[in-house]
């Protein structure tokens, strides 16, 4: 059964309604916040729990689990924060953004409601620092929660005190991992921490933090609203509720569109993005959750489920669902390094084996895409990412070496055709 | 890493920029941004305070903006932290500048999802109308720079230039958005194909089709 449009979360995902307060109450956001707080901040993390909501922002940790590991009271005084991953800059992920100029108030009511349930004193937004206009709309929609009195002191008459605050980062793609986010937002370079401490014993200024992803947390007032069962009826078993999927690349529409978790590749294809270009024997390949999952090769996605522990059965990953699609007219090896080249841009230069490695793999994948290397050289690229994975504080090493694993798992021949060809070129 | 070098501190620089001071009404938002964070923690400002002491720069040379050392420093002062400090921000982000730019900073986004829907064309067009990367052109109009993934990648290809966005392109939309900066216009933003909304599916939404006319509130179908 596919999903219908009651039961889609993000009404106005497409920005044909006005983001502000007054149009976005009409459509249900701010509904007696306060009855919802009412309930008890253990009865919200317990109906997170029952809802199977997962991490949104590509590692699919439970939501309410999470919450549930921040202090229930100070015993030294230190105030608690939530802070909201919008820094979404993996490539092919495109869902925050809408939510952040289209349905803001989602947004902002679920830091209410998140803040209150994990005893938060306030929620900084961290906005990438490209989305000038999405956060434009967040600070004016900040402002119009402000002067209904939705968010501050005494926060929808709820009596308690909540502040929200919107902070802009400055295009560094590392500051989407938690510790380097809040490391940032403390005024310093992007470079994440060693964990332990986690950010729920000590994270931004020292004080106990929850990061959360905006869909993760703009989700949240309705499977309150709606209960947790509502939520738990879409999706497989541990892949509950609907999800924003992003699909970029060689598709006929190109778009972003929620859908209930689990829903078959072709499936959602056929149903939103108008086929493939050139049809379906035209499928060459799928990056299926943004750049840092492994590819999946076109006969093993086309039937596959798209969430969590579907895709990781065919060795890759619902990351943020930002499906990249490529046909058979794609350079496979030059898509792959460009995203070498990414990792190499954004890496922080902290550790090592990333510092290097990336730079280095990259400088091969673009010899192997000439040809000009020798066969060997593939083995060599497939040992040396995995001494990058693993190797590193953060996971960005680990995402610089998927994309090339996968690549070599699944077109081997390629790279080795490539090179044969140019061996024969050089002795003609 | 990305490669990025400071402008040579030279005395013409110093001569330029120490006198840098904010504007009254940036002075005015300097101090509503240093509120947003707890008392003690004002160096938390710093990207903040970075990028509006860039547009103020931009403002006063008629270009995007960027961080001569002088303002940095002022910026530091204003922080009650180390210039050092302050400098390493503006040199690990990539939205400072740390050299002069046009008028118009075109960043042509050249990642996966845009690469698979031509961004190499753009990239192209750019070049042939006389835009070179990390130069400013000799009429001081445009820089070019190719950039990572912008989250624009169900309209892709795409270019943010300053801070607007021009998406769905093609050699003929960028040239219309570039010919109508350049003589000084304001072209619409987001989506450049004609009927597309914004990131729906081209040619009409396949869900909520109730929106596009009016607010519909879904509720009383629960």
């Amino acid at each position: 059964m596919s999903l219908q449009d009651k039961d889609r979360i993000f009404t106005n995902l497409y920005g044909y309604q006005p983001w502000t307060l007054a149009a976005a109450r009409k459509r249900g956001d701010w509904d007696d916040t306060k009855a919802l707080m009412a309930r008890g901040q253990d009865a919200i993390i317990d109906e997170m729990k029952a809802s199977g909501l997962r991490g949104r922002g590509g590692a699919g940790f439970p939501t309410g689990l999470k919450w549930s590991f921040m202090p229930k009271e100070s015993k030294d005084g230190r105030p608690s924060f939530l802070v909201i991953n919008a820094d979404e800059s993996e490539p092919g992920s495109c869902k925050d953004r809408e939510i952040l100029r289209h349905d803001p108030h989602k947004l902002i009511e679920g830091a209410l409601l998140a803040g209150y349930a994990i005893r938060a004193r306030a929620a900084y937004i961290y906005v990438r620092g490209e989305y000038i206009r999405e956060a434009e709309v967040l600070f004016a929609a900040v402002q119009e929660a402000y002067d209904a009195g939705l968010i501050g002191k005494n926060a929808c008459k709820s009596g308690y005190d909540f502040d929200v605050f919107v902070h802009r980062g400055a295009g560094a793609y590392i500051c989407g991992e938690e510790t380097a986010m809040i490391e940032s937002l403390e005024g310093k370079k992007g470079q994440p921490r060693l964990k332990p401490p986690f950010p729920a014993g000590a994270g931004l200024y020292g004080c106990p933090t929850t990061v959360n992803n905006v869909e993760s947390i703009a989700v949240a007032p309705t499977i309150l609203r709606r209960g947790a069962s509502w939520f738990s009826s879409f999706g497989a078993e541990g892949n509950k509720g609907t999800k924003l999927f992003q699909i970029s690349g060689h598709v006929a529409k190109p778009c972003v569109v929620e859908e209930a978790m689990s829903i078959p590749f072709r499936e959602l294809i056929e149903k939103h993005c108008g086929g493939i270009t050139g049809g379906w024997d035209n499928l060459l390949a799928v990056i299926p959750g943004g750049s840092s999952v492994p590819l999946v090769p076109a006969a093993e996605i086309i039937d596959c489920a798209m969430d969590f522990d579907g895709l990781k059965a065919v060795g890759s990953g619902l990351g943020t669902a930002a499906i990249i699609v490529m046909d058979k007219s794609t350079d496979i090896v030059r898509a792959i390094s460009r995203l070498s080249y990414f990792y190499k841009h954004e890496s922080c230069g902290q550790c090592t084996p990333c510092r290097e490695g990336t730079g280095w793999m990259w400088r091969v994948m673009e010899r192997l895409r000439t040809g000009d290397a020798e066969v060997e050289e593939i083995d060599m690229l497939q040992q040396v990412t995995k001494q990058v994975e693993g190797h590193t504080i953060c996971a960005l090493g680990d995402a610089a070496a998927w994309p090339i694993q996968g690549l070599i798992k699944h077109f081997r021949p390629e790279l080795e055709r490539r090179i044969g060809e140019r061996v024969r070129e050089a002795a003609e | 890493m990305a490669d990025r070098q400071l402008a040579p501190d030279t005395p013409e620089l110093r001569a330029r920029w120490s006198s840098f001071a904010w504007s009254q009404d940036n002075a005015r938002q300097a101090k509503i941004i240093v509120a947003r964070y707890p008392d003690g923690r004002q160096r938390s400002a710093v990207m903040p305070l970075l990028d509006l002491a860039q547009r103020q720069v931009g403002a006063e040379t008629n270009t995007q903006g960027w961080l001569p050392i002088p303002v940095m420093e002022y910026v530091a002062k204003e922080l009650d932290m180390p210039a050092i400090r302050v400098v390493e921000v503006a040199t690990f982000y990539f939205m400072y500048n740390l050299v002069p730019v046009g008028k118009f900073h075109v960043q042509v986004c050249g990642t996966t999802p845009c690469m698979l829907r031509g961004s190499d064309d753009i990239m192209a067009a750019c070049k042939k109308r006389g835009m070179r990367i990390g130069h400013v052109s000799d009429d001081g109009l445009w820089t070019l720079t190719e950039v990572e993934c912008m989250g624009n990648c169900a309209t892709a290809p795409m270019v943010q230039i300053n801070d607007g966005n021009y998406e769905d392109l093609t050699v003929e939309r960028l040239d219309a958005v570039l010919d109508a900066l350049a003589a000084g216009g304001s072209p619409k933003e987001g989506t450049q194909e004609p009927g597309r909304h914004t990131s729906e599916p081209s040619g009409g939404p396949s869900s909520l089709k109730e929106m596009v006319k009016a607010n519909h509130d879904y509720r009383g179908e629960w």
